[in-house]
């Protein structure tokens, strides 16, 4: 139900999108574009808490389709945005925040590779993989 | 082929066994009949796997079945590949002419059964890769270069433990499940010794880290792009430090040799290039590599190399005793380090030893000897990269620890009484389970003759411990069920001064020429120690068998009571 994950850097351009192949993939990006700005938000409104797991929940965003984007941002201010299918809503606030921490774990794997200069897009296999199977054990 | 070659007969492939096979191969594929005769004609080596082949008629002497023989030649190609820099024209095994035998290592390195041999095919490209010849790497290519790599001058002793490797892997029938000649991923000897050397020159602690910059810098000197050398990173570092200990620096090493030879890299790390496997090595035999901490913690930087190479060696053959595995890998500690402090030329006598033994026994797979072969090579390597390969020394060589051994006897004195304590077991541990305690205690029986008749004379002090390792040696031949004959032929080889010496012992080989040294002296004393171990160990395991046998009569005579209880009460009226 994962659909989509987009990291994006400080700067707010994307590291790293992935979607789940559907007909209404740029749909899902500009909607984490724009979620980007919501992020922005809430770390200026925040302070010192930069790290919040789930600072974005947007719930129904049009009639026609419900799905809920979640934001993270590490220390960094690396963001993270995921959109997830809302079929199974109840469950889901603690498999996101593992969600979350397993891209953020991985994220910080590719930061440890010397030849990844910070700013790059992301094009590790073993982020790939992870990414892959977190989208396939949610559906 | 199985048939003729006579793995039928003796219902496994040893050594000859296989290189006759191979033979046989190639005279099948050329058209020959398969006969015993076939294989005295020049063969190209044959074919598996509708590899591209050379065609190259790179058998030497058809007759020449022994496996070290086949074996200098590889292994010389192997340690000359490290000092080569242009290895442009490499793709052709048309390399100078060498000695004699060259062909066979080829075929081995892509037989299923000898993935070490492989890896030496494997790494010899890949370091020539290094060099900076492009090279389409193909499976072939191993084959083609074994070929080559018999033609270049060699040491012996580090063909003679790729030998002592191979057979083993051979022998362990079970390994070849996992290491198919196909297998790019496994790291050589060679290969291993080389990346270590190039670890310490970024990083003189082998206990520690390099740290991602610096490996970033070195690695991009290899000319892979980044994303892959990004990718690689990714796979060798496991725990995701962004540093590389040993056994990641060597994975992401190898991968960086297998990117250049043209290999894609995996997706995920192989299972021969993982720390652990790299690390674990020597506490399972099963596993390619060495006891990498242990051994690292316990000598010294320069002797580390050595001993990787020894446990790896010894690691195929001893699957059937772990204990004594173990064991044996203290004592070669030990031994590695008396041989570091010893002269160079200890080194060479070890080559030189197991060249000789390996020779005259045609299927020696001796841990001990290996060991002592690998450690030499080591030591040689990383000493004498430049020096020219020595010849297979003569044997000569076991009489110098005899020699001196006589020039000090008062020394080994003591030495002899513990030679003599410890000599009572055969020191097997690489002994197939086939070789059951009987046989070990007959071996004993026949050492203890030895042994007795050597008492009085102390220059035999030296020689037994000679013979011990000599001892050691036929152990491991699953072939010699009969230790008697298995003790005579080790001794007659070796210890034919020693044999001179005591009648009772069953002497026929010619006398090994005195040479007096002064390393053969501490070498002997190693010998010694190291013998004694071995003793131990195989009498621990002596005494484990005959526990388990005792518990085993006890649960009969149990059993057997129980059912007297059973029937009494009927025969009771």
């Amino acid at each position: 139900v994962l659909v989509s994950v987009i990291c994006s850097s400080p700067q707010n351009y994307p590291l790293y999108i992935r979607s789940v192949p559907t007909e209404n993939e740029l749909k899902f990006h500009y909607t984490v574009h724009t979620s980007l700005d919501v992020v922005d938000e809430k770390i200026s409104a925040m302070g010192k808490a930069l790290v919040d797991q789930r600072e974005l929940y947007l719930g129904l965003l049009y009639p026609t389709e419900d799905y809920k984007v979640y934001g993270y941002v590490t220390n960094s201010k690396v963001k993270f945005v995921m959109v997830v299918d809302s079929s199974n809503t109840a469950l889901r606030d603690n498999e996101i925040r593992s969600m979350f921490r397993k891209l953020h774990n991985s994220y910080t794997d590719i930061m440890c590779n010397p030849f990844y200069n910070p700013g790059d897009r992301i094009h590790s296999r073993a982020f790939d993989n992870m990414v892959n199977s977190m989208m396939m054990q949610v559906c | 082929i199985t048939e003729v070659c006579g793995a039928k007969r003796v219902g496994y492939f040893g050594p000859a066994q296989f290189y006759i096979a191979l033979k046989l191969i190639a005279a099948a594929q050329s058209g020959f009949p398969v006969r015993i005769e076939s294989i005295k004609n020049e063969l190209p080596l044959p074919r598996f796997m509708a590899l591209k082949n050379d065609s190259e008629v790179r058998y030497g002497t058809p007759a020449e079945i022994h496996g070290v023989k086949f074996q200098v030649p590889h292994a010389n190609l192997e340690k000359n590949s490290y000092k080569r820099t242009d290895e442009g024209d490499k793709q052709e095994p048309k390399s100078p002419p060498m000695s004699p035998v060259c062909s066979p290592p080829a075929s081995p390195s892509t037989y299923q059964r000898i993935p070490l041999s492989y890896g030496y095919g494997k790494s010899r490209s890949g370091l020539e890769q290094q060099h900076g010849a492009p090279y389409e790497v193909r499976h072939p290519t191993h084959q083609q270069e074994g070929p080559s790599s018999g033609n270049y001058g060699a040491k012996p002793a580090l063909s003679c433990s790729t030998l002592n490797r191979s057979l083993s892997a051979e022998r362990e029938q079970q390994d070849s499940s996992t290491h198919y000649s196909d297998d790019p991923w496994r790291i050589t000897e060679e290969q291993r010794d080389y990346y270590i050397n190039q670890f310490r020159s970024l990083q003189p602690d082998l206990n520690s880290f390099i740290s991602g910059s610096v490996a970033k810098n070195f690695f991009t000197k290899s000319k892979l792009p980044i994303p892959e050398l990004s990718h690689i990173w990714e796979l060798s570092d496991v725990d995701c430090d962004g540093a590389l200990t040993l056994p990641e620096f060597c994975a992401a090493f190898h991968l960086v040799v297998a990117r250049k030879n043209g290999y894609q890299l995996p997706e995920t790390l192989p299972e021969t290039l993982l720390p652990e496997y790299l690390q674990a090595a020597s506490l399972k035999p099963m596993r390619d590599c060495t006891l990498f901490d242990s051994y690292s913690e316990s000598l010294p930087g320069s002797q580390q190399t050595r001993d990787f190479s020894r446990t790896e060696v010894r690691r195929p053959e001893e699957v059937p005793d772990n204990s004594a595995l173990l064991q044996d890998a203290k004592k070669d500690d030990k031994q590695a380090l008396k041989v570091s402090t010893a002269l160079k030329t200890i080194p060479k006598e070890f080559q030189h030893l197991t060249v000789k033994t390996a020779a005259q026994e045609s299927n020696a797979l001796k841990a001990r000897p290996r060991s002592r072969s690998y450690s030499s090579t080591s030591i040689e390597d990383a000493m004498k990269k430049g020096e020219e390969p020595p010849t297979p020394p003569p044997r000569p060589q076991k009489s110098h620890s005899r020699a001196s051994s006589l020039d000090l006897n008062k020394i080994f004195q003591q030495n002899t009484q513990a030679v003599r304590s410890g000599w009572l077991p055969p020191p097997p541990p690489a002994l197939p389970p086939r070789p059951s305690v009987s046989q070990t205690e007959q071996v004993s029986e026949a050492e203890l003759h030895p042994q007795m008749n050597r008492n009085p004379s102390q220059a035999e002090e030296n020689s037994s411990a000679k013979k011990e390792v000599v001892l050691a040696q036929p152990p491991s031949k699953p072939a010699r069920r009969k230790l008697r004959t298995e003790a005579q032929g080790l001794e007659t080889p070796e210890l034919s001064p020693t044999i001179n010496v005591t009648s009772s012992l069953p002497a026929v080989k010619p006398h090994l020429p005195v040479q007096k040294q002064s390393s053969k002296q501490k070498r002997a004393i190693q010998t010694a120690i190291r013998k004694n171990k071995e003793a131990n160990a195989v009498l621990a395991r002596l005494n484990s068998e005959l526990q388990q046998q005792l518990k085993e009569v006890h649960k009969e005579r149990i059993a057997l009571e129980t059912q007297l209880e059973q029937l009494r009460p009927v025969t009771v009226l």
